[in-house]
């Protein structure tokens, strides 16, 4: 297996490196407006937005050759301007279909995620009419439909990738806007009101943070595909925030996963296919796409933070009722002896099986176990027996938790 | 150098239920204008349904756009469809009705457990289990992957699983409910998408057309998948029914129900199975996306016209049935609309209008009751600062009655805060409703209704002040000053209380 | 007056005993070691401050939260057996207020173990609700959707759709907040009737003036049991400052509180 492995990155080239490289940034640069997305409770937003931008890169498209058949603009302008003006029209759909979600919700009373479904889909269904009834000529290719296209970086001018480049001033763009507005940014997703009773528009903000999500998903979709890009605005940021409890630092952890994420998810899109089909049967399988990968491995790490992650796991928070809940079975016994103690005057030792065992077996076990190996009870022939630790241990309890004054 | 795959999906226009994504679409214009292409165009038959055939692919430059219109069908055709005498559009209408009923229903569910978008996620999540369902089938036994049995029970499962785990990311740990969705959705989707990939490459070449049932396909359909479609739709219908009361304590009150003792997780269960056997079938029928919206869109819309669970279930139900029924239609007629975006269309077009016309929650409504509030208070107050003014007058005078006494705009003017402008609209008001009679040159006078009528305005008005200085302790909670209610409210004896103290402040009150 | 007349069945196993119970959220414990037994056919209070853990106690004993040790037992038998003996008023910021039902709607899911799994509801089921609205004084209100009712109208919806299980235990979870006076009397006579018949109810009330106007019994609760018993006995100012500390500095006339009790 681990030659398996080995052979499959034996073939990793420069190229390879170039695409780790184009996706990280991609990723980097949609987890950063993503942690605020994560922080309003507004994740579904950027696959809401990968939909609603359909319309505004068809109308803008239509738009640009109505310029051009109207001959306002020559056709090599028009050529030259195009890719801008689809820039432009998905932005600007971006942000429209963040206003009418709002408006829905607002004027209809209509429960966010649904007011967000209905506009999204809407949109959807509006820009594929479009296509239909005005830009019949244009060929939809379903490969690109289907996958980003991590997989085809050219070489650009300086031996950079043009993608890459891309993504990487996209990166630049984004971690300047988070790091200038990253109070107003931090307040807004916090508590609007207080926000705007500040001075700051907390509905600016939001519509802000729409305009640059949806530049972001359009900017990066040439370098990494919308399934990369929806996955990687949320998971990172939602990963972190199992991590730590401190934006700063959420927001560094956020990038580091979103690189991580990037890097193994190229790795096993070139080594896991091989590993599982080759023992199927099927040798010619030797890769698979690296943009839906990477979307596993966001996953898997979001799996991974949500066992292990230190405070917030669950493993943590499971060890922690454990505790708990031995600390009471403890306190339980040693008052139950207690209390049998003060019943008969006899210098008392209780039978083990008299105990109030409102826990499981187990449990009770251990705590009698640690109660004898701390020297807070004794075994005796009969049962067990408080010894003087003991009781100091349990009047201590006592006093703390009730005074004793309950009727 | 490019890895750019060639993959053998299809390309009718019929699978233009291209559902992800717009991004994507938007990027392949993107390319194929930097690279300067032509862009080809294909003109395809626009569906089996409407009985044409295939027709050849032609080459057209980058900037025509002609020939934008839509074709009138013949009167004959109009004829055929509605009548639903060609097979093939009968069983695609009977198809998808069948599906608009049920996601009605189940959206409606949907919708009130707050959980309208995990349609999204189970749509997004059954892809894997597609992908392996048909590997599964194919490594059993090679050709047969594309049974569709199969595939929809891979579907369920792996929707199931996506479901399963957002209810596990927002139960136990401290993520939210939308990003416990977005990152099921991307995190199944991409898995989907990597077994998609390799299921391109297999050598056996039976993958062909498997992308029918991931981004739907209306005009596809067989015989044989609608009669899956309807049963498994019946079934979610019954179950619905059945369960009816149930579903909607759950979605009220879930604290209450298990108080009760109903197996609450079991009860979410069968309803979130619901939605993904609703979700499953649709996707081969009208894709992803257009379930999603059906979900939604039907359930929202009819949330406007009623306050009623039952009446609200069967107006999504007849929401649903209508959009698609349209959008099935439609397509058939007119060669260039494609089923799935006229259904959703269809369904949006509804939502605005209940928006606009909702009888019971509708923006037209809410806002006409608003105003008539408004203009209510503003009568009231008119009436309290006219009896204050004519109070004033008849002081030293007490024999004469509160109709006796004209007062002018410029009397009331001071009164309140009010622009003369607003104060001649609602003295205006009055009239209408004859409180106030107008005396031209002098005046306005009470009429003998409007003096009645003031006068209890302003025995409210004082007795709640008097409420307020007396029982400061507990009265914010129970004033409402614009009321008639005062009775209704108080105690009889705190309100008789009042009185004497109000008489005692104001003698001339008890005389009238 | 009527809590005098106790059927003597009912005194044989109290409606509720709370042994050992102790629930935690997260890693802190929210109330520890509570022990406590429900007198039949009175009416008790529990009072605490905010934070001390009075719904968490009802909410525990309905295993509506998991608790982290001890045992409840509802006439002497686990939950789920008595389940039908016990009606439960839940705190009104619990339901979603715009979800489209009538307030009659809302009293007959009260009915709906009766009704059974699948059935659907009959006439007569509407017309026990009926009933139990108009003993709340709401039956001129039936068929109002509930976001149009105002807050104390909706409290005695939720105070219907617990009587009309007639059960013989309620446990009310702040039933006075945010309610206006009429619903308030309505309330303590419902109350009243309830332990003329012989029932018993533990109410979660914050308002320390009426303890002693409305309620028989008091647990005074801080995290842990600061005490339990008749009002007379038990609602001291002492106590009251153990269970409250600092804060009952704050709620001037803790005197004349405990003092209208003593007195009447």
């Amino acid at each position: 297996m681990f030659t398996e492995i080995q052979h499959g990155l034996s073939a990793w080239g420069s190229f390879d490196t170039w695409i780790v490289i184009t996706a990280a940034l991609a990723a980097m640069a949609c987890a950063l407006p993503g942690v605020f997305l994560v922080l309003r409770q507004q994740s579904m937003m950027g696959d809401a937005l990968s939909h609603t931008v359909l319309p505004g890169i068809v109308l803008a498209f239509l738009m640009s050759y109505g310029l051009r058949n109207a001959e306002w603009i020559s056709p090599s302008t028009q050529l030259a301007t195009l890719p801008l003006f689809l820039f432009g029209g998905a932005v600007v759909l971006g942000v429209v279909s963040a206003m009418l979600t709002e408006f829905v919700q607002r004027l209809g009373h209509v429960e966010s995620s649904a007011a967000l479904g209905v506009v999204f889909t809407s949109l959807f269904a509006f820009g594929l009419l479009l296509i239909r009834l005005k830009a019949d000529s244009v060929h939809i290719d379903p490969d690109c439909v289907l996958y980003g296209n991590v997989e085809t970086v050219k070489l650009g001018v300086a031996g950079v990738p043009r993608a890459t480049a891309m993504v990487g001033s996209l990166l630049v763009v984004n971690l300047t806007l988070v790091l200038l507005f990253y109070k107003e940014l931090t307040i807004s997703a916090f508590d609007p009101s207080l926000a705007t009773t500040l001075g700051i528009r907390a509905r600016i903000m939001h519509y802000a943070l729409m305009a640059t999500t949806a530049a972001t998903l359009v900017a990066a979709f040439e370098s990494v595909g919308s399934i990369l890009v929806i996955t990687m605005l949320v998971a990172p940021a939602a990963t972190a925030s199992l991590l730590t409890d401190r934006l700063p630092i959420r927001l560094v952890v956020t990038l580091a996963i979103a690189f991580i994420t990037a890097l193994v998810g190229h790795a096993m899109a070139l080594t896991l296919p091989a590993l599982v089909f080759s023992r199927l049967g099927f040798p010619e399988i030797k890769d698979a796409s690296t943009a839906g990968m990477m979307a596993v491995v966001a996953g898997m790490l979001f799996i991974l933070a949500m066992f292990f992650a230190p405070r917030h796991g669950m493993i943590s928070k499971g060890l922690g009722q454990t505790r708990l809940a031995f600390r009471l079975a403890c306190h339980d016994q040693l008052r139950a002896l207690y209390q049998a103690e003060r019943k008969t005057s006899l210098g008392a030792t209780v039978e083990a099986t008299a105990w109030t065992k409102t826990q499981g077996f187990i449990l009770h076990y251990l705590a009698t176990w640690s109660l004898i190996l701390s020297q807070q009870i004794a075994r005796t022939a009969k049962g067990h027996k408080l010894t003087s630790r003991g009781k100091r241990a349990i009047e201590q309890i006592i006093t703390n938790v009730s005074d004793d004054t309950s009727t | 150098m490019s890895f750019q795959r060639q993959l053998d999906w299809p390309s009718k226009t019929g699978s233009f239920a291209v559902r992800r994504s717009a991004m994507q679409t938007a990027i392949c214009l993107l390319f194929i204008v930097w690279s300067n292409q032509e862009i080809t165009a294909q003109i395809s038959p626009h569906s089996e349904a409407s009985g044409q055939g295939h027709q050849t692919t032609s080459q057209k430059p980058a900037g025509s756009l002609a020939d934008n219109r839509l074709a009138w069908p013949a009167a004959a055709d109009v004829k055929r469809v509605l009548l639903m005498q060609d097979y093939n559009t009968r069983i695609v209408l009977w198809g998808t009705t069948t599906l608009g009923l049920a996601a009605g229903i189940t959206g409606t569910f949907l919708l009130l457990r707050k959980r309208s978008l995990l349609g999204d996620v189970v749509g997004h999540a059954s892809l894997p289990g597609v992908a392996i369902a048909f590997l599964i089938m194919e490594l059993r036994e090679p050709q047969s992957g594309k049974w569709l049995p199969g595939l929809l029970i891979g579907a369920s499962i792996s929707g199931i699983a996506g479901m399963v785990s957002t209810v596990i990311i927002r139960s136990c740990t401290r993520i939210k409910e939308d990003a416990a969705l977005a990152i099921t959705l991307g995190a199944f989707y991409g898995l989907g998408i990597v077994l998609f990939t390799i299921i391109q490459k297999l050598p056996t070449g039976s993958q062909a057309g498997l992308g029918n049932f991931i981004y739907g396909n209306t005009a596809t359909i067989t015989q044989s998948e609608v009669d899956l479609i309807w049963r498994v739709a019946i079934v979610a219908i019954v179950a619905a029914g059945l369960l009816f009361k149930e579903f909607g304590l759950l979605c009220f009150d879930e604290q209450f129900a298990s108080s009760q003792g109903w197996p609450v997780v079991l009860l979410d269960l069968i309803l979130m199975g619901l939605v993904v056997a609703v979700c499953v079938i649709g996707l081969r029928s009208v894709g992803l996306l257009l379930v999603v919206a059906l979900l939604i869109i039907p359930a929202a819309s009819a949330r406007f016209w009623t306050e009623k669970l039952s009446h609200m279930t069967f107006c999504a139900a007849v929401i649903g049935v209508v959009s698609c029924y349209v959008g099935a239609v439609s397509s058939a007629l007119f060669s260039r609309l494609a089923a799935g975006a006229v259904i959703v269309l269809t369904g949006s077009v509804m939502f605005c209008a209940s928006l606009c016309f909702g009888t019971r929650r509708g923006v037209l409504l809410r806002w006409y009751t608003r105003r008539r509030l408004n203009q209510r208070i503003a009568t009231q107050q008119l009436l309290l600062a006219i009896f204050e003014t004519v109070e004033t007058a008849l002081l030293p005078n007490p024999q004469q009655a509160l109709t006796d006494v004209t007062v002018t705009l410029e009397d009331l003017l001071p009164k309140r805060s009010w622009t003369a402008k607003q104060l001649r609209r609602s003295l205006h008001e009055a009239q209408k409703a004859q409180y106030l009679a107008s005396h031209p040159g002098r005046g306005h006078r009470l009429t003998a209704q409007g003096g009645r009528a003031a006068h209890r305005a302003a025995r409210n008005h004082r007795l709640w002040e008097l409420y307020l200085l007396q029982h400061a302790d507990v009265a914010p909670g129970h004033v409402d000053r614009d009321a008639d209610r005062i009775e209704q409210i108080l105690d009889p004896e705190i309100i008789s209380g009042l009185e004497s103290a109000l008489f005692k402040k104001y003698p001339q009150m008890a005389a009238s | 007056m009527a809590s005098e007349s106790i059927p003597p069945a009912v005194t044989v196993v109290p409606p509720l005993s709370i042994h050992d119970l102790t629930v935690a959220y997260q890693r802190k414990p929210v109330i520890w070691d509570i022990d406590y037994v429900a007198p039949a056919g009175k009416l008790v209070a529990i009072v605490g401050p905010n934070g001390a853990g009075k719904s968490t106690l009802i909410n525990a004993a309905l295993e509506l939260i998991p608790r982290a040790s001890g045992q409840v037992r509802f006439f002497g038998e686990p939950y789920q057996k008595q389940r039908h003996r016990v009606g439960y008023v839940p705190q009104r910021e619990s339901v979603d207020w715009d979800f489209p039902v009538s307030a009659l709607d809302v009293v007959v899911m009260g009915l709906y173990r009766k009704v059974g799994w699948c059935l659907p509801v009959l006439p007569r089921h509407r017309k026990t609700a009926l009933a139990a609205l108009a003993r709340v004084g709401m039956a001129d209100y039936a068929h109002r959707q509930i976001r149009r009712l105002s807050g104390g109208q909706q409290q005695r919806v939720f105070l219907a759709r617990a009587l009309v299980q007639d059960a013989d235990l309620y446990l009310m979870d702040e039933p006075f907040t945010g309610v206006d006076a009429a619903t308030e009397r309505a309330i303590v006579e419902i109350l009243r009737e309830l332990r003329a018949l012989g029932k018993t109810a533990l109410v979660v009330h914050h308002d320390l003036q009426t303890v002693t106007e409305y309620f028989d019994e008091v647990i005074l609760l801080n995290m842990r049991l600061v005490a339990t018993g008749s009002v007379e006995s038990v609602f001291t100012t002492d106590n009251l400052r153990k269970t409250y500390g600092g804060r009952l500095m704050l709620l001037e006339n803790t005197d004349r509180i405990v003092g209208k009790g003593t007195s009447g």
